[in-house]
């Protein structure tokens, strides 16, 4: 395998909060200890539900925000502490389309101001003029390249989200962050968007790091997605074992709760979480699952299981008790886990 | 979502890749526009607009009107004053030659010295307003982008000048400030006494401003655009100045427009109770306090300049009322 | 609560402490000073410098502030020149006339309280009951008519409404007499005859801002979903608007009102000037045309600590009928 594009070692990102009566302050330990590979040309995906830090690990990537600990390398070069000017030239390879097609376009500046920005910031003067370049750039992500002097307001949800689309190509780059892309979309947009970035991906040779709370979204556009739970991976593979045969208890949960189509009507298992996520600012010793595992033991609460490779197969799964490699398993449920599955008939 | 759905999606054409709005040639229409186009359909905003706008104009070229009109703001014409020092003829000597009548006693005519008290009020009024808003800009803007001790000290100034009472503070200050430069018994200058009472206006007016700017900025500060600029390696300028400063525009724009008569209204104030402008510069407020002697045998002294003063605040206020819900049409008034 | 009691009175302090500095330093650090404009004839050098030292503007700034400070907490002795001991809280004498300002504010402060308290009530009645009003009927002629009664308002000027009354009730129809102060407890008919014009002058000017602010509060309650789920839920009308809308609508307008006190406080001094009724504010404007800086000073002080405490009683208010803030 090459060189990765992206490696994360160790990245942690604690939030200071105050907190109760006595104005102390507290940490949120929103990213504690991540480790990520993303190859030139490849498609990470990391899902995870909305609070797991995913959108904070996707804005420390970028560098929107400063990592606590730990370290970032961009194609062997350690970014992690580059101030704002050592960091320029990076930023044109390095860059992230936003979740919220509104509140990511300037409203008061017209589509080629938009879409020019990442140019005029970094005195690019791309041949055939800025006005050229961006009218290729919109009509790269299928929009009307006329419609350079329109305001965000003039376009719809998904209309907007290619302009974002088309910013952050802007600069030619080679990794982008897509934080949660199509979230904010109407289902029926959502897949022409997705497509688009995969039609992008591969005519322009990109990297994606592509974050969703969405498992289709994600299984549609990734080759490899690592699952985040509070703050941590827990299990990170290549698509097909993840889905096929997830070996870590939360990513079992998470693909029983999506529901499937090709076996519609027939019973299935779904696997119902108990208790709630617990809060960041105390996450649970050990283990971070164990409090919502049916699994659990002893050790979980004491020592804390390190995201590796076993038995054999290529997914590396951060649990004591993983499940089974193999290609019957996740069709199985294990015994110990009847008092918490419910026959759920679709 | 069903995985079927995206897969059996014919490759990545999106039917509504076509902008929503009518084409209508190739250039969008921005977001000023828009706001013009819905002021423009007000009605009441339009006509208070027009009627702002010429007494605007009225008060700027007030040496003009007086060339044309023939009288001016300091001749007495004491040969139409009655002996009880109250004009001769009917509503307070209203005639062809003194379109408002003349002041009692002194016998100056009214219209002329209003004209020169438009021009005094709406000059203090706009350089306040000018200043006060500059003020409250560049100082909610550094409070509400960079945060923090800087923030909660610009915040806690902003408390303090709201507690301190504007009027008996003017009050305070107008007699310090005066003695500072003129002694006890010394003629002020008329341009002293202005640049005093902008001054005040400009300690105790950008608070308002700073307060709605820093709102906005800490709203405006953690959206994503400001994020996507970031991120393609903007400084703090481009951010501030570029992709911040544009959406600000249109709130600072309604709090300058409803400034400005609340000055007018203040200038007023502070000379009506003999602190601001006194005579014999023409002035509203000194004149509505001068009427305040004769309202018995004179009304009309009272009432003339009285409803100019309150026709030049209603328009503002009106035209204000309309840029603001032209330019934020969600809020009703 | 104890600790939001606590921190509020804390910053309450803080700010009028802040407000004293500021009001003493701009007295007392010009260079230009008070004896200058007490000193009709024969002002030489000598008799300035002679004042100055009887009225302790020889003594160091500090000093000057600290005994100022303790006279209005414990009284201080001013010396044979100013009238001698001054009890607390002492304020300092006038240099016009030689009386303490504690005795003056003594006489005026009824005076204004007599005008702000009945037109606060009326105008806070009259301008939230139109305003709400307003907003249920929004669109009517009455809603109409409430709103052009508020831009009027809004836009008039206290002194040119003060005008217009009396030359309407006074000079022209005669049913009452000139305004005047009489104190409530000697004569109440009297006292309301002496004041109504400026009650309702005031209550005409601040009420149009009520109005338009409770109106538009009215109307953006209504809009809420849990008002629209009581109506849906079957409450009559006036039931789910009284219970749940008038509450949520009228707190923020009650904390505005309080916040208002510095306007208010503005509105009387125009209001005394007009109808010549000799209250804080007048006292005040006439010291400001002799050039009495003690009383100004005290006036200042006087007025910083009404809208501080409005400030606290409101915070206090607002925070036992919302739990939220007290949280926060």
């Amino acid at each position: 395998m090459t060189e990765p594009l992206l490696k994360v070692r160790g990245l942690t990102k604690h939030f200071a909060v105050r907190q109760g009566a006595a104005g102390g302050k507290a940490l949120v330990r929103a990213v504690d200890g991540v480790d990520l590979d993303v190859h030139p040309g490849e498609t990470l995906g990391l899902v995870g539900e909305s609070g797991c830090g995913k959108t904070t690990t996707g804005r420390m990537l970028v560098r929107l925000l400063d990592p606590t600990s730990g370290s970032i390398e961009f194609e062997g070069r350690d970014i992690t502490r580059l101030g704002r000017s050592a960091m320029r030239p990076l930023r044109q390879d390095l860059q992230i389309i936003f979740q919220d097609p509104y509140s990511s376009l300037n409203p008061r500046h017209t589509v080629g101001k938009i879409v020019a920005m990442p140019l005029e910031v970094n005195g690019i003067k791309p041949p055939g003029g800025i006005k050229t370049r961006v009218q290729e750039l919109l009509e790269l992500v299928g929009l009307n390249p006329e419609h350079y002097n329109r305001f965000p307001h003039e376009f719809s949800g998904g209309q907007r989200q290619r302009i974002g689309i088309a910013r952050a190509l802007a600069l030619r780059p080679k990794l982008i962050v897509a934080d949660e892309p199509v979230s904010a979309l109407d289902v029926s947009i959502q897949a022409q968007v997705v497509n688009l970035l995969r039609d992008l991906q591969r005519e322009l040779d990109l990297a994606f790091v592509f974050i969703a709370h969405d498992l289709a979204v994600v299984r549609h556009f990734s080759r490899r997605v690592a699952v985040m739970y509070l703050g941590k991976v827990v299990e990170v593979g290549d698509r097909a074992d993840i889905y096929e045969r997830p070996r870590h208890p939360y990513t079992k949960a998470l693909l029983s709760a999506v529901p499937d189509v090709a076996a519609f009507g027939e019973p299935r298992q779904r696997i119902r979480l108990t208790g709630d996520v617990p809060t960041p600012l105390n996450p649970p010793s050990g283990c971070r699952f164990r409090t919502r595992c049916w699994k659990a033991q002893d050790i979980c609460a004491t020592e804390e299981p390190a995201l590796i490779t076993r038995d054999g197969s290529a997914q590396a799964v951060a649990c004591h008790f993983p499940e089974p490699a193999g290609p019957e398993a996740a069709v199985l449920v294990p015994a110990q886990a009847t008092a918490h599955v419910s026959e759920v008939t679709e | 979502m069903s995985m079927l759905q995206i897969e059996t999606d014919p490759a990545g054409m999106d039917p509504t890749a076509v902008p929503v709005a009518p084409e209508r040639g190739m250039v969008g229409r921005s977001p000023g526009r828009l706001a013009w186009e819905r002021l423009r359909r007000n009605r009441t905003a339009m006509v208070s607009g027009w009627i702002m706008l010429f007494l605007v104009v009225l008060g700027v070229s007030a040496p003009l009107v007086e060339l044309l009109y023939g009288i001016g703001p300091y001749e007495q014409f004491q040969d139409r004053i009655a002996n009880n020092s109250l004009p001769l003829g009917y509503l307070g000597g209203i005639s062809g030659d003194h379109w408002f009548g003349l002041e009692p006693k002194l016998g100056r005519d009214i219209f002329i010295r209003l004209v020169y008290g438009l021009r005094t009020s709406l000059l203090i009024a706009t350089s306040a307003a000018v200043i006060t808003t500059a003020i409250g800009i560049v100082l909610g803007i550094v409070a509400g982008y960079l945060g923090g001790w800087i923030d909660a000290v610009i915040s806690w100034v902003i408390d303090f000048a709201l507690a301190l009472p504007f009027l008996i503070f003017a009050l305070a200050v107008m007699p310090t400030v005066t003695a500072r430069f003129y002694g006890p018994r010394d003629e002020i200058d008329v341009p002293f006494r202005i640049a005093v009472m902008i001054l005040l206006f400009a300690m105790f007016g950008w608070t308002g401003t700073a307060r709605l700017v820093r709102g906005q900025v800490i709203s405006l500060r953690e959206r994503e655009f400001v994020e996507a600029a970031r991120a393609s390696g903007a400084g703090l300028g481009h951010i501030l100045f570029r992709q911040l400063l544009p959406n600000l525009w249109a709130p600072i724009l309604v709090t300058f427009s409803l400034a400005v008569p609340g000055y007018i209204t203040g200038e007023a104030a502070l000379s009506f109770l003999g602190i601001g402008i006194v005579e014999p510069t023409p002035d509203f407020g000194v004149m509505i306090s001068n009427s305040l002697d004769y309202m018995d045998g004179d009304p009309m002294y009272l009432i003339i300049p009285g409803f100019v003063i309150f026709l030049l605040v209603l328009t503002f206020n009106l035209f204000g009322d309309g840029l603001r819900d032209a330019l934020d049409p969600k809020s009703s008034r | 609560m104890l600790r939001f009691l606590i921190k509020r009175l804390l910053l309450g302090a803080l700010t009028l402490f802040a407000v004293s500095l500021v009001a003493f330093g701009m007295f007392f650090m010009l260079p230009r000073d008070a004896v200058a404009t007490m000193c009709e004839k024969n002002c030489n050098a000598e008799r300035l410098d002679r004042m100055r030292d009887e009225l302790g503007l020889n003594d160091p700034l500090f000093d000057q502030y600290t005994g100022y400070m303790k006279g209005i907490f414990v009284g201080r002795d001013l010396g044979s020149a100013q009238g001698g001991r001054c009890d607390a809280p002492c304020l300092g004498y006038s240099y016009t006339n030689g009386e303490e300002v504690t005795d003056i504010f003594a006489r005026v402060i009824p005076v204004t309280l007599s005008i702000v308290i009945p037109a606060a009530i009326l105008w806070l009645g009259l301008g939230i009951g139109l305003g709400m009003l307003s907003a249920l009927k929004r669109g009517t002629v009455f809603d109409r008519l409430a709103i052009g009664f508020s831009l009027t308002g809004a836009s008039m000027q206290l002194y040119f409404v003060g005008g217009i009354l009396l030359i309407v009730f006074v000079y022209t129809l005669k049913i009452l007499p000139p305004p005047r102060y009489v104190s409530l407890w000697e004569n109440p008919l009297d006292w309301a005859a002496g004041l109504v014009l400026a009650w309702m002058a005031l209550a005409f000017l601040f009420s149009a801002v009520y109005a338009r602010l409770s109106r538009a509060q009215m109307l953006e309650t209504l809009a809420e979903d849990y008002v629209r789920t009581a109506r849906a839920k079957g409450l009559t009308k006036s039931k789910a608007y009284g219970r749940h809308a008038l509450r949520a609508a009228i707190t923020p307008i009650v904390t505005i009102a309080g916040l208002d006190v510095g306007g208010a406080l503005g509105g009387t001094v125009i209001t005394e000037t007009t109808f010549g009724i000799q209250g804080l504010g007048r006292t005040a404007v006439e010291a400001v045309r002799l050039g009495d800086l003690s009383t100004i000073m005290a006036t200042v002080l006087i007025s910083a600590v009404f809208i501080v405490v409005a400030n606290i009683v409101v915070d206090l208010l607002y925070a036992v009928i919302d739990p939220r803030v007290r949280l926060s």
